[in-house]
């Protein structure tokens, strides 16, 4: 981590760091006790994560990169160590801190306009009902479902599904956006739209990103920055990847670039080491 | 036109009609054919043979009786007392209660038509001929007379259906918001699950000696009716189970993914348990519900045969106790319409269900 982050270390050391960081995870540990004993999942872990940087975080399954996810969400205790988002330390969830799940964890019996209203109702409770509505109409426009806006949740597929989840992250303005996995559930075809429609959304509001991924491809289009968890248990961060691909990105242009292959392979050989 | 109607048909748990409909409409002949076929005829075939199997069956046991009847005359009299015992026999002065036909059931259930209707003519013409005195009682602050003479098989269903309801929302207004308190808490819940399963299994009988315990000594000084307040209490206790327990389950087996929203969201306590809690148990809680509804259908004769609330328990039990010549046929008549009635309750219980639930069911 020092040796990859060595600006933001040295000015650490000037005290001038605090404000600098969107996310500052401090030696987190997770313990999960079960009858043999304690077990470890995450050990001593740090991250910090600057402003309006999109972080993706890549490794074996079981390596706890959800778990992580959830510490930060707030739903899930911290064993040891701190997280601060936003220069307040996490205690318990909050719309602050914006979650897309694994599955679109939509509330089926409403329709979509109702999911992301119910968010909305809660986090700008103080602004008229006009600006609450223009609220959901405009992101559920943002990811493309101006049509199907009054469908049941239930009556959506997978991919609406999941774009409803995208506008009821974003329509709350988080500070901080914890994306756990979003696209797993989808056919590739579905996931790579998907991809397009987050990072455009994503282009214009800039919100600090954290997402769980397992796929290679994914993580090198949308972050900053890519960890690389190494197994657990007592996973920590084993490596980290700075993609510097300019803003905003194409997928044509990305699949072009002569270093995307150079970053996919650095992944693929830390994960199958 | 069409697929309006197939819809409702299939909305109202009626769904068996629709090979009909679209045959009617002439679409895919063969495939519809065979479908109706396995649906409406079939069942229509089953129901016939059913019938037939009765009609001998009844025949046969009738038989055994009447030539019991006639053994035992020739033995007490010789030929002279089979003779005797034949006329009685045919006119009725010597009745056999055996098992009765259909036929004598379809004739039962005509005579309690017509008896209905005669019945309702008395009410009429008393009530005509009260009018003008009760509405002088009433302005003076008396009580009005009622008419108090036999009620009419039809007035027995109604108070049947009245009981069922009381007893049906007693068990809602009871079950629900405990399932939901038990469901939210688990604490509460293993508190009070020994009482849960222990009460469960209790059968109407003794529910109804439960009920009658209480309300007896909190009634001493009321001159309403007692018995229906004891049968239905008794209803609504004896029902109540099936959805208190679906209640909790559901309540207490909420997605944990829908929690997950609710906690990011930071949604209140009410509008956890209203927006997200309660929905998403609807499902389990209506299965509950429509089980509660058979159930009380299904006490309900017990309990108002012990309670001598009026209704069908205690048409049958009279009927019985009572031992005319077309008693028997009138209890399976009974029987029959309690049959329909609770289908047609299951029915519109299923129709609730699916209009207020978010799963297929």
């Amino acid at each position: 981590m020092e040796v990859v982050d060595k600006n933001i270390v040295r000015r650490s050391d000037n005290g001038l760091f605090e404000d600098k960081y969107m996310l500052d995870i401090s030696q987190v540990t997770k313990i999960y006790p079960t009858p043999k004993g304690d077990y470890v999942v995450l050990d001593d872990l740090d991250l910090k994560v600057k402003h309006e940087e999109f972080i993706s975080i890549i490794g074996h399954s079981g390596c706890g990169k959800s778990t992580l996810l959830t510490m930060i969400a707030g739903l899930n205790p911290i064993s040891k160590g701190t997280i601060v988002a936003n220069n307040k330390t996490v205690i318990g969830p909050g719309p602050d801190r914006g979650v897309i799940f694994q599955s679109p964890s939509l509330l089926p019996w409403m329709t979509a306009y109702e999911n992301v209203m119910l968010g909305v109702k809660q986090v700008f409770a103080h602004g008229t009902k006009k600006d609450r509505e223009d609220i959901v109409k405009y992101y559920l426009a943002k990811v493309g479902l101006e049509d199907a806006m009054y469908k049941k949740a239930k009556d959506l597929s997978q991919g609406m599904q999941q774009r409803v989840g995208i506008a009821r992250a974003f329509a709350l303005k988080p500070k901080v956006l914890l994306l756990d996995e979003p696209f797993g559930m989808l056919d590739s075809l579905t996931r790579g739209e998907l991809q397009d429609v987050l990072i455009e959304v994503w282009n214009q509001e800039k919100i600090t990103a954290i997402m769980i991924t397992h796929d290679v491809d994914e993580s090198i289009f949308l972050a900053d920055r890519v960890i690389m968890m190494t197994s657990g248990p007592k996973a920590k961060v084993g490596d980290v990847l700075q993609i510097d691909f300019e803003r905003p990105r194409l997928r044509k242009d990305v699949l072009e670039h002569p270093d995307y292959y150079k970053y996919r392979e650095h992944l693929i050989n830390f994960l199958e080491h | 036109m069409k697929d309006k109607s197939i819809h409702l048909l299939n909305f109202i748990g009626l769904g068996f009609f629709e090979p009909a409909i679209r045959l009617a409409s002439g679409e895919e002949v063969k495939k519809n054919l065979t479908a109706l076929i396995k649906k409406v005829v079939f069942p229509i075939v089953s129901v016939v043979l059913f019938l037939l199997f009765w009609h001998y069956g009844a025949t046969a046991l009738y038989n055994i009786e009447k030539n019991y009847k006639i053994e035992t005359a020739r033995t007490a009299g010789g030929e002279a007392a089979v003779e005797t015992e034949l006329a009685r026999i045919v006119s009725g002065e010597s009745s056999i209660n055996s098992l009765p036909s259909p036929g004598a059931v379809v004739d039962a259930f005509k005579a309690l038509i017509v008896d209905h209707k005669a019945i309702s003519a008395k009410k009429t013409a008393f009530e005509e001929k009260t009018a003008v005195l009760n509405a002088k009682r009433e302005a003076n602050g008396q009580a009005a007379i009622t008419y108090t003479g036999r009620p009419s098989f039809v007035d027995q269903i109604m108070t049947s259906l009245k009981t069922v309801f009381a007893g049906f929302f007693l068990a809602l207004f009871l079950a629900v918001p405990i399932g939901m308190v038990l469901g939210l808490s688990e604490t509460l819940r293993s508190s009070f699950n020994w009482l849960i399963q222990i009460f469960k299994p209790v059968s109407p009988v003794v529910w109804f000696l439960l009920v009658y315990m209480i309300v007896k000594s909190l009634t001493l000084t009321y001159d309403g009716d007692v018995s229906f307040i004891i049968s239905f209490i008794a209803v609504g206790l004896c029902a109540m189970w099936a959805t208190l327990v679906n209640t909790t389950l559901g309540v207490a087996s909420v997605d944990q993914d829908f929690i997950n929203v609710a906690k990011v969201l930071n949604l209140s306590v009410g509008q956890k348990v209203f927006k997200i809690v309660l929905p998403s148990a609807f499902p389990l809680i209506f299965t509950g519900l429509r089980i509660t509804v058979s159930v009380a259908w299904m006490v309900l004769i017990a309990i108002e045969l012990l309670s001598q609330s009026p209704g069908l328990g205690t048409f049958v039990w009279e009927e019985f106790q009572n031992g005319a010549n077309d008693s028997n046929a009138k209890i399976i008549a009974a029987m029959f319409v309690i049959g329909g009635i609770g289908f047609l309750l299951d029915r519109l219980m299923f129709s609730v269900q699916k209009l207020m639930t978010f799963t297929e069911a």
